[in-house]
């Protein structure tokens, strides 16, 4: 059983949670996922961890309420448990120093990139990161980005922060004006990812995504996770979640986590309410 | 006497087709005593050579006749941890059975059914918890993953002194035996009572733990105050069959469909979480005892047609005997000589079809089997919407991969000698992780082995 210590809403239907986790926390490195599953009856998802305490030996996951698990999860309050937390999962971010890297996180996409940037700011690198929303409401972690950026451009798709727009626009602006960049971290939407792919490709700038999809068991075992990288099926769970984005077959991404839209339809009609106010 | 085993009862194919419970209903007591009573009781006991875990079938079949049934399961218990389980799961055709005198001239006994009735007439009678803990400690084990080859070992040492913690990555313990093979054939709650006779024996079991991640073998050793590591990790890395059209949707690998249908019930959705897609026509790509599981799941789940496409003949299906007749009484479709070339499917990456290819049997292989060759424009389109690929599992890679001094072959198999002892001093290993995918009570035999040559290990160590 692992507890929740502590919840915060970052966003409308977005929370954070803080997870008494010692054995991973001790371990976890940016880059790094868990799975939970809340109840006995309860699917497995992958969840980025989005920051760590090791000597609190706490975890925090950062998650928008959209499929079942998720909204199941977002009803749970401080003190509750979450039945398994297993990790933590994949390889971690390959943190070193390679001069100016852009980090680019897109909707919740913002969670996971948060440790990756700071990891690379102590490895002394110059941190220019791009953080998007739809709106202004939506946007999650603005504070913590500017901490561990030198610069930090936002943008939403209405214009009601920072530039209106998309996150490749910015990016699409450091390039015009040669700033010289040795690589792009990107992590958000499959189509944001496959935007970024395709403006650094023609330039040869090195870039990295991390990939999200459906699991079952996060260890290698199932091979639901499969995504075609440079022709060759990887599994995210174990080969990743971290690949070449010029390498990555986005478009069978895309197919891939739309498996189970009708039975996500079932589910809807089978859901009940908040499970700790009934 | 008659020269038949006793019949056990089953469900209907007709009805268990559509159900999700244990098809062979097992030998009651009067049943039972009757088959005991076909034994020959040969000084011999040729049926013992056949066991990979040397149970003492002689006796424990005379225990049965006598109506001793509590003396029989301890006779079965000495040797095998796990008796509801390999009575059900066991080739036993191939095993302790294939040995029995009677079988020369007519069935041999039914020792499978009769180790199956004893170990489920124990688990019925709700035994006090047997104080079997040890005074003494003789050492510290960590044992890497909770299927057969681990769960052996575990209750070997345990039983010998040792405390013993087993590290799962799963959320339920139990490996194969709780993700892979089916409820209708080994029901979950069989698996968690065995489990659970484990405990009381004093075994810790600690889940969500990935060994490799959480911990690294060396950490274990060096940090945490292990004497000895066994790695029984198992096969659970899926093969896929690198033809075109493998990632569209509807195509799983077996160990992902039942992974999804038995560790996370979705038989059950959407009153439980996970889902499974499976359409109308289900192709099972393969002939061993996974795709007959997977192609029974399929049925269960509501398909019309399921279909096993295997590329050699009917007489090199390496499925047990039992298992093929259970599948075409419950009305499964083999297209036999019958290979995969592509997956076939739609515009928004759905699987319509898959395209096969005819083969015909030429020249025994490598593996002594008549190696398929595939027949010139003999291709035909199967329509399916659902495709299951059990064409095998490699080693899991994970602990190898962190474990350094650690010794694995080609194929990424751990390499250790029959005792699972490796290339690193404190690390032993068993199961499909050294062998390569294999049966349930050939993992436990490694278990048992291994779990002799640790404590050998140990006290040496110690002395």
């Amino acid at each position: 059983m692992y507890t929740v210590t502590k919840i915060e809403e970052l966003s409308p239907g977005v929370k954070a949670f803080v997870i008494k986790a010692p054995l991973i926390a001790h371990k976890c490195q940016p880059g790094q996922f868990v799975i939970l599953r809340i109840d006995e009856d309860g699917e497995r998802i992958p969840l980025t961890i989005a920051d760590f305490n090791r000597e609190a030996g706490t975890i925090n996951l950062i998650f928008q309420e959209v499929g079942r698990t998720s909204r199941q999860l977002g009803t749970l309050c401080t003190g509750e448990t979450i039945l398994d937390v297993a990790g933590p999962l994949g390889q971690a971010t390959h943190i070193k120093q390679f001069g100016t890297v852009v980090c680019i996180g897109g909707g919740i996409g913002v969670a996971p990139v948060y440790p990756i940037a700071r990891a690379y700011k102590e490895a002394g690198n110059k941190v220019i990161s791009i953080i998007g929303a739809r709106n202004a409401d939506l946007l999650i972690l603005e504070k913590e980005m500017a901490a561990v950026s030198d610069t930090l451009y936002i943008t939403t798709d209405d214009g009601s922060k920072g530039c209106k727009g998309l996150v490749i626009n910015p990016l699409q602006e450091l390039i015009a004006d040669r700033e010289k960049i040795a690589l792009v971290m990107a992590i958000g939407p499959v189509i944001m990812m496959r935007g970024v792919a395709d403006v650094t490709r023609p330039y040869g700038i090195p870039t990295i995504v991390s990939l999200n999809p459906i699991m079952v068991d996060g260890t290698g075992m199932c091979g639901g996770c499969r995504v075609s990288v440079a022709n060759q099926n990887k599994f995210a769970c174990v080969d990743g979640p971290e690949f070449n984005a010029h390498e990555v077959d986005f478009d069978g991404l895309m197919t891939r986590q739309r498996i189970y839209r009708e039975h996500e339809k079932m589910e809807h009609r089978f859901e009940g309410g908040c499970s700790c106010h009934r | 006497m008659s020269s038949l085993k006793n019949k056990m009862p089953e469900q209907s194919p007709q009805v268990r087709r559509h159900n999700f419970d244990e098809v062979a209903l097992g030998y009651g007591a009067d049943i039972a005593k009757l088959e005991a009573a076909r034994c020959l009781q040969c000084k011999t006991a040729p049926c013992r050579k056949g066991c990979p875990v040397e149970v003492d079938i002689p006796r424990f079949i005379k225990e049965i006749k006598g109506g001793h049934f509590d003396a029989a399961i301890e006779t079965i218990k000495k040797k095998n941890n796990l008796p509801a389980v390999c009575g059900r799961v066991c080739p036993q055709e191939d095993q302790c059975e294939k040995f029995c005198v009677l079988g020369k001239k007519g069935e041999p006994v039914g020792i499978g059914r009769l180790e199956r009735f004893a170990a489920d007439y124990a688990l019925q009678q709700n035994h006090e918890e047997q104080n079997l803990k040890a005074t003494e400690q003789l050492g510290n084990v960590a044992v890497i993953g909770a299927g057969p080859a681990s769960l052996t070992a575990a209750g070997d040492l345990a039983g010998m002194g040792y405390k013993v913690t087993v590290f799962e990555a799963l959320h339920a313990p139990g490996g194969v035996l709780m993700y892979g093979i089916p409820e209708f054939r080994l029901p979950k709650d069989i698996v968690r009572k065995e489990i659970a006779a484990l405990k009381d024996l004093g075994v810790e079991m600690v889940v969500n733990a990935v060994i490799g991640k959480i911990f690294t073998i060396d950490e274990l050793l060096a940090d945490k105050g292990y004497d000895a590591v066994f790695i029984g990790t198992g096969a659970g890395l899926p093969h896929f069959m690198e033809i075109p059209g493998e990632n569209f949707n509807g195509v799983y690998s077996a160990n992902e469909f039942l992974t999804r249908v038995n560790l996370m019930k979705a038989y059950k959705f959407p009153q439980t979480g996970t889902p499974v897609q499976v359409g109308k026509a289900v192709a099972v790509i393969g002939g061993g005892n996974v795709a007959m599981d997977s192609a029974r799941t399929a049925l269960r789940l509501g398909a019309e047609k399921v279909y096993i496409v295997y590329r050699r003949s009917e007489e090199e299906l390496p499925a047990r005997a039992e298992e093929l007749e259970h599948a075409i009484e419950e009305g499964v479709d083999f297209c036999l000589l019958t290979a995969p070339v592509r997956v076939c499917g739609d515009e928004h990456g759905w699987v319509t079809a898959i395209e096969c290819i005819k083969m015909e049997l030429g020249e025994p292989d490598a593996s002594g089997r008549r190696a398929p060759i595939p027949i010139p424009d003999s291709n035909y389109n199967l329509e399916v919407d659902t495709v299951v690929m059990a064409i095998g599992q490699g080693p899991n890679p994970l602990v190898q991969g962190t474990t350094p001094g650690l010794h694995v072959n080609k194929r990424g198999n751990i390499a250790a000698d029959d005792h699972g002892m490796t290339s690193k001093e404190g690390v032993f290993a068993g199961g499909d992780i050294v062998t390569g995918a294999a049966t349930v009570i050939l993992a436990m035999g490694a278990g048992k082995k291994a779990a002799a040559k640790i404590h050998e290990y140990v006290q040496n160590k110690r002395a």
